[in-house]
């Protein structure tokens, strides 16, 4: 009887010391990994606080920033949210919608040099599909392209 | 008139569902076995109403009766036929009925099998099912209804998602997850059936489902590995996992129905652990609710959620009375639970699957919280977060090494002894391969520990598996005199549950190289090339030949011929497009792979140039990645093995020596 008291609390004791474990390591793990969603403005806002740390940055592509070295797969440009712009590097090709005043989301870390070093750039496209507009579909975009395939 | 029918079906179909799930108890109650064939009938009759509807949805989208709200939002006149078929599943209203329809066909099946059988539990376990089925029609009925009139009558549809409609496998990865996630009621309406009932103190629920849960189980493996090679050959970042709260969904419930499939073991042995399989079982079923609340109330943004409405608060609300109901019910009966034996040595069978048990559990728990935590932050602090993949990666890693390890001692050591000087020659070629693979991959210049110990362990498990195979068809080759692929058929055959869980083990460790590899050593690169440039990968070289376009029925295409390289000689061509379809203004990045044995070439296309002078391709060398893909076929293969029809309890006991296996496993 005494024995299997004392497995008992034994086996209690063990679930317990694991179960704090575990939630240390989750708590910290969740601690250094959140990633945070923010707009320029609220990154801005973040200060000393902003920099070096995982970040979501969702904005519009500010028009006339974009800079593309196709050969060294360079990417430069700003993301703005009409009051504040942070400056955006990345490297590899843009996504091919990628241009002037397109909804992006550029996931990477806020350096103290003022550039967000982006890890992954994506397009924002709203869940409900946009049709194309007239000029937007890819036969009159790429004519030539779609002729060469005839051939 | 396709519309009405398959409305009403659902009509109908709810009331018989209600009624019968009210007429079980009562029935029970006042002992009228009679009136329990209405119970039973009631499950029948279900199920030919949800067929019925079900099919009219089908032949609407077919027939592109565009008066059909749902065939309104996901057909289209010029989306293929097979796309058109599958489109059943490409929206939320559609993935109802898909899933009422499955629920309809384990009902029947079940309560078929079943009916015959004496005593309350068959009867409570269907009006558990029932209960469940009544939540499905009232969802179909209100928040989920793709039966609504549409007014006028649109002569067109915008087709399916894009992204749903670009590969095959949207045609397999979704019916095999409705048949995994759906099919786990099934044992979860029999444990709940055992508690009111009161013949928990039995194994007998356990027994009924065994074949069920493995199915759902073996379903459930098939569908999370089809879904990753979809996101792999659609998606084109070249990943297959990234701990998306979509793919999470999926991974969960496997994780307690895998610890369940171990544990249970013990139960049946030794008669321990009762009180926990049953809660690993209800567990499971409350988490493939939770899943589908996760991807289909829109909470989540991503492909899997379709809309944002109020089916959300629907599912929230089942799964309050669900955990409400089974936690009254597991508490009510803890006191018949209690356990038979006791954990006699300390390296036993037992102890491994305690640990498996732990390791499942802790892992399912990470992926929970990591999961549920930006819904949590966002409703309890208003910030927008999200849980990046290093959370995941860290827990999650030295996890799945423990849990190859165990892979490979548990099956070595015996049930309730501790371990003696047999096993040491079962595990002996476990050691070496591990030794071998250790060597190989640090040769290959892996430096990560966990990376090296994934490999080990993985040879250690594959060393071990293998040799109970080797062992046993042996012992029967000298026994009986049988030819070596005889004497391996019929110890298969004498304890399929037990060497098919060998089988999906061999298939597992295939799938943990094929990961382990191609996080460690994938390689990638961008280029913008001109015709005739190259770019080398890991030694893999592809020259671009030209860019190209195309029209296609449903969309249009832009392309670029890769050729690859040996030398100077092209020995393939590999063609990654980017499909545009009508509705949607950004393209679909169509990645195309070349397969291998030792991995893939993978490559995308990132940008072109309007005159097709230049593109932008990524090429990314993938090791193994196959052999995540065959890795599941096997798992599959080996949950076939378990489920295959035999004769219960076969005369093994004479058939195989003792010396060979020192257990005699007493399950089928």
């Amino acid at each position: 009887m005494t024995m299997k008291k004392k497995t008992k609390w034994g086996a209690l004791a063990a679930v317990g010391v694991l179960a704090i474990a575990f939630g240390w390591l989750i708590y910290g793990g969740l601690d250094s990994n959140v990633v945070y969603f923010l707009t320029p403005k609220e990154l801005a806002a973040k200060g000393e606080q902003g920099f070096d740390v995982p970040v979501r940055l969702g904005g519009q592509v500010k028009p006339g920033s974009v800079t593309w070295d196709d050969k060294a797969l360079d990417l430069r440009f700003a993301v703005t949210d009409g009051t504040q712009e942070i400056a955006v590097h990345s490297k590899g090709a843009p996504p091919q919608m990628f241009k002037d005043g397109q909804g992006v989301v550029v996931e990477g870390r806020y350096g103290r040099d003022g550039v967000f070093e982006s890890t992954s750039l994506m397009v924002k496209h709203s869940n409900e599909y946009k049709a194309p507009t007239k000029g937007e579909r890819p036969a009159e975009m790429y004519k030539s392209l779609m002729k060469s395939a005839g051939t | 008139m396709t519309r009405l029918i398959a409305s009403n079906a659902i009509v109908v179909a709810l009331a018989v569902t209600a009624l019968g799930a009210l007429l079980a108890p009562i029935a029970v109650r006042r002992g009228r076995r009679d009136w329990l064939n209405l119970v039973y009938a009631a499950v029948y009759t279900n199920f030919v109403l949800v067929t019925i509807s079900t099919l009219a949805l089908v032949w609407g989208l077919v027939s592109h009766d565009f008066s059909i709200s749902y065939v309104a939002q996901v057909g289209s006149r010029a989306t293929p036929t097979f796309y058109t078929i599958i489109s059943l599943w490409g929206a939320l209203e559609g993935s109802i009925v898909f899933w009422a329809w499955v629920l309809g066909m384990y009902a029947a099946a079940v309560v078929w099998f079943n009916r015959k059988r004496e005593g309350n539990l068959v009867p409570y376990a269907a009006a558990t099912i029932l209960v469940v089925a009544v939540f499905f029609h009232i969802l179909l009925l209100g928040p989920a209804n793709p039966f609504q009139a549409v007014f006028p009558v649109p002569f067109d549809g915008p087709g399916p998602n894009p992204l749903l409609q670009n590969h095959i496998l949207m045609g397999v990865h979704p019916p095999l997850l409705y048949l995994g996630y759906v099919g786990f009621t099934v044992p979860f309406a029999f444990a709940m059936g055992a508690m009111f009932s009161g013949e928990v103190a039995s194994d007998e629920w356990i027994r009924l489902t065994r074949r069920w849960t493995l199915t759902a189980w073996g379903f459930q493996s098939a569908a999370i590995i089809a879904g990753m090679w979809w996101s792999y050959e659609v998606l084109g970042w070249g990943g297959y996992w990234a701990w998306d709260p979509v793919e999470n969904a999926s991974f969960i419930p496997w994780l307690t129905a895998t610890a369940f499939l171990h544990s249970v073991m013990v139960q049946e042995r030794r008669g321990m652990l009762k009180l926990w399989n049953l809660n690993l079982m209800v567990g499971t079923f409350v988490l493939t609710i939770l899943g589908t609340f996760l991807t289909r109330s829109g909470i989540i943004s991503s492909v899997h959620a379709f809309t944002q409405g109020t089916i959300g608060y629907y599912f929230l609300g089942f799964i309050a009375l669900v955990l409400v109901v089974t936690l009254v019910m597991v508490a009510g009966n803890s006191d018949k639970l209690g356990s038979e034996g006791r954990l006699d040595a300390p390296f036993s069978r037992e102890t491994a699957f305690l640990l498996n048990n732990l390791f499942f559990t802790v892992f399912m728990f990470t992926v929970l919280i990591g999961t549920l935590f930006p819904l949590v932050a966002e409703a309890a602090r208003g910030i927008k977060v999200s849980v990046g993949t290093p959370f995941f990666n860290r827990m999650s890693i030295p996890l799945m090494v423990a849990l190859l390890f165990l892979m490979g001692v548990g099956p070595a050591l015996p049930w309730r002894k501790g371990a003696g000087p047999e096993v040491k020659a079962k595990l002996l070629p476990g050691v070496v391969l591990g030794v071998v693979a250790g060597v190989l991959v640090l040769v290959a210049g892996a430096r990560n520990i966990y990376a090296v110990l994934a490999f080990v362990f993985a040879g250690f498990a594959l060393g071990v598996n293998v040799e109970e195979f080797v062992r046993g068809a042996n012992a029967r080759v000298k026994a009986h005199g049988e030819g070596w692929l005889t004497a391996l058929s019929r110890l298969v055959a004498g304890n399929r549950r037990r060497y098919g869980g060998y089988v999906a083990h061999i298939g597992i460790v295939l799938v943990a190289l094929g990961v382990t590899a191609s996080s460690t050593f994938k390689t990638e690169q961008e280029a913008t090339l001109k015709p005739g440039e190259s770019l080398t990968v890991s030694g893999h070289t592809v020259r671009f030949k030209n860019a190209w376009g195309r029209e296609e029925k449903q969309r249009q295409v832009i392309g670029a011929t890769m050729e690859v390289m040996d030398g100077a000689r092209v020995v393939g061509v590999i063609e990654p497009r980017m499909n545009y379809y009508p509705t949607s203004s950004s393209p679909v990045p169509t990645p195309q792979v070349r397969s291998m044995l030792s991995g893939d070439l993978y490559l995308n296309l990132m940008a072109f140039k309007q005159d097709g002078s230049n593109v932008t391709v990524k090429v990314i060398w993938e090791p193994l990645v196959p052999w995540i893909w065959f890795g599941g076929f096997v798992v599959c293969f080996g949950a076939i093995i378990g489920v295959w029809p035999g004769r219960e309890r076969a005369p093994r006991a004479a058939a195989v020596p003792a010396a060979a296996t020192p257990r005699t496993e007493g399950q089928s």
